[in-house]
């Protein structure tokens, strides 16, 4: 379904991703942890298509199609979904607002019938009951004075809305309490199909316990440099990075 | 004695000046303010970024005061926007037509100036305050007072419909008084249009007495044609208790000036400005704002935004004077500007002269691009580049078109500016 090969990518001239490779298939869970500053973020938006980052080097391909080619918003009308590290507040634009917008334009996109208000409301009051979000707080602007994880929750109410074959949930759990965890996490299971893959960047293996990966990849400095199951994933939060860092610094020199 | 170098538009305005009959006196102290302090030159502090003056000189042709131009009832009846429900009263090139109004047993009284013999004309827009007072005040041939009588609320909408097209490059000089007694409430909307690309300049005068414990919504929509000259005089006595509402909606015209001044004369005033400002090509429009707070315990709020792209500048300029009096005040004022292009130009400034010690005041001005940001996100949801700007935007303009009361003009004004900013401008 996806396939990075090579990928580097820099901003404003400084180089953030050296040599990217990942293939996702459809069905898979890839975890991607990975100590402060390694680029995991900037991998996320790059695959997204935020402009700011420069591709100078390697291939994206997702569904065969070329995905670096793509505006972002037809990367998103092809399935690919983010939902953000730190989502951005909007004032003035409630979800409800936009989504509808968003939702009718992917619809479009994929040669379906647009829905009509009636028909929206009725898929949004059933997704919203996913991730036990309230509607009230779809109607109020966008992230504005939205809690932790009442911002974690709205990405993924869209993520479910949307229905992407590709969703790239970018520390969708830090700074979540144990019940929000569990709401958010039960949501992206729920939406879990062979037919979509998702990609979890976090630094909490705990996460893991809820969404269990096929995969679990180390990025650091840019590269990723250690792959594994998710046993991997238990041995960072024993011993931490630093052996991990000590054998990728030893093989660079 | 200092001599005045004056330019010379004010001379060519002083010889064309027409001589009506009605209100010599004050025609004749008007002539004489003209003549003594020269319409605003470049160097007139407040005048400084909007220099109608030039502009005057360059492209208007024929100094003397337009006449009506053929309109029929049917061509008003388009120019009504879906949904209104209201009287309405027409100024034909700036005088009023009373056969092409619609104003009969609404509740409240509609006399000729020149027939009134309510507040004196002159008395809240005073012809020393600005030369382009006294310039309307030389050359308006007539207007209407408009008296809403004492506790009565007037149900539906009145609104002014400016038609302008004066070909030659013309003066243009709608006159309005409007006495809003005790406890009364009112709605006032006023829409210029010109029905074609015609140079012209129109010079207007408001003055309202909005009166004790009264409620009044004064909204404008400026839509004047792209060659059009607009300055706006609009002045208003705001009565103990009472709240009076302003919001201009700007979308285009050649140059634009409007000077709005709230005068809160007793304690329990509250006076609101709101004004939007969307701009393009080579439109230039001056918002110039004044609220005199006198007494203790009144409240203003200002907010206002522009967009601009192009060419197009804006300029604001808002005082909030604050007399050693006026004790417990609290004034608001915001203006925030969004420029979409690498040529648009705005100049804000606060102006805040405070005298009293206890008050609350705030004021903040941002001029910045459009949050990319927020675009991008947007964007990585499947919505289009254009049309996510045009929706982040709206928003932006959201917060002032809120303030419209009118249902169906908001509406109208918001299907106007959403077009506008879903489009490229
Ligand atoms: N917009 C930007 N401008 C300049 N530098 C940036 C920008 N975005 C990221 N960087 C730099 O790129 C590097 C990688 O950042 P990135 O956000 O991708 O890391 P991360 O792995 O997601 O970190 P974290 O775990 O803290 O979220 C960092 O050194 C960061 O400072
Ligand atoms: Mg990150």
């Amino acid at each position: 379904m996806l396939s990075i090969h090579n990928l580097h990518a820099s901003i404003d001239g400084a180089p953030i991703l050296r040599g990217i490779n990942l293939e996702v298939k459809a069905g898979e869970v890839h975890a991607i942890m990975g100590p402060n500053g390694s680029g995991k973020s900037t991998l996320a938006s790059v695959l997204a298509g935020r402009e700011e980052y420069e591709v100078t080097e390697g291939e994206v391909t997702f569904k065969g199609k070329d995905l670096l080619e793509m505006a972002p918003e037809d990367r998103a009308r092809e399935g690919v979904f983010l939902a953000f590290q730190y989502p951005v507040e909007i004032p003035g634009v409630s979800t409800t607002n936009f989504l509808r917008t968003a939702v009718n334009q992917v619809r479009e996109y994929r040669g379906l019938e647009p829905l009509d208000a009636v028909k929206f409301l009725s898929v949004m009051k059933e997704k919203m009951k996913l991730v036990e979000i309230d509607q009230k707080l779809l109607s109020r602007s966008l992230n504005e004075g939205f809690s932790g994880g009442e911002k974690k929750r709205n990405e993924i109410f869209q993520m479910a809305m949307l229905e992407p074959t590709l969703a790239i949930l970018d520390e969708t759990d830090s700074g979540l309490d144990i019940d929000a965890l569990r709401i958010v996490s039960n949501g992206v299971n729920k939406l879990k199909s062979p037919n979509n893959a998702t990609i979890v960047v976090t630094h909490y293996q705990r996460l893991l316990d809820y969404i269990v990966p096929d995969f679990v990849h180390v990025l650091y400095k840019g590269r990723i440099v250690k792959s594994g199951t998710k046993e991997l994933a238990l041995e960072l939060e024993e011993k931490g990075y630093d052996w991990i860092k000590e054998e990728a610094d030893a093989a660079s020199v | 004695m200092t001599t005045v170098t004056k330019n010379k538009v004010t001379d060519l305005f002083l010889e064309n000046a027409p001589s009506f009959g009605s209100f010599p006196s004050l025609r004749e102290e008007s002539k004489q303010i003209v003549n003594g302090k020269g319409l605003p030159a470049a160097k007139d502090e407040e005048y400084k970024f909007t220099s109608v003056s030039k502009k005057l000189e360059q492209v208007i042709t024929d100094f003397s005061p337009a006449k009506p131009i053929a309109v029929s009832k049917d061509t008003i009846k388009d120019h009504l926007w879906a949904g209104f429900e209201g009287s309405y009263l027409v100024f034909n090139n700036g005088i009023f037509s009373e056969e092409l109004s619609a104003f009969e047993n609404s509740g409240f009284e509609v006399q000729m100036l020149s027939e009134s013999n309510a507040i004196a004309l002159g008395s809240i827009a005073k012809a020393e305050k600005d030369p382009f007072i006294a310039l309307n005040t030389i050359y308006f041939e007539d207007g209407i007072q408009i008296s809403i009588p004492r506790g009565k609320k007037v149900d539906s909408p009145i609104l002014f419909l400016f038609f302008n097209q004066a070909n030659e490059g013309q003066i243009i000089s709608p006159r309005i008084l409007i006495e809003v007694a005790e406890n009364a409430e009112a709605t006032f909307l006023e829409h210029s249009i010109s029905l074609d690309e015609a140079v012209y300049f129109s010079n207007s005068v408001t003055e309202i007495k909005v009166g004790q414990n009264s409620h009044v919504h004064y909204s404008r929509l400026q839509n004047d044609g792209s060659k059009a000259i607009v300055v706006s005089n609009f002045e208003t006595d705001i009565h103990r208790d009472a709240t009076f509402t302003s919001t201009v909606v700007s979308l285009s015209g050649d140059l634009v000036r409007n000077n709005l001044s709230l005068r809160l004369q007793d304690s329990g005033c509250v006076g609101n400005m709101y004004g939007l400002y969307l701009l393009n090509g080579k439109t230039h429009v001056d918002n110039h704002t004044n609220v005199d707070h006198t007494k203790p315990h009144a409240e203003s709020n200002e907010l206002y935004k522009g967009i601009l792209t192009d060419q197009s500048r804006g300029v604001f300029n808002g005082k909030i004077f604050v007399r050693q009096d006026a004790q417990k005040t609290n004034a608001f004022q915001q203006n925030n500007n969004i420029l979409l292009s690498e040529d648009a130009i705005v100049n804000t400034k606060p102006q805040l002269e405070i005298w009293a010690d206890d008050v609350k005041c705030s004021h903040g001005c941002t001029t910045g691009q459009l949050d990319e940001e927020a675009l991008f996100y947007l964007q990585a949801r499947g919505i289009d580049k254009m049309q996510a700007k045009g929706l982040l935007l709206y928003a932006f303009a959201g917060e002032v078109l809120e303030h419209i009361n009118d249902e169906s003009f908001r509406n109208y004004i918001d299907r106007l500016v959403q077009e506008r900013l879903g489009s490229n401008f």
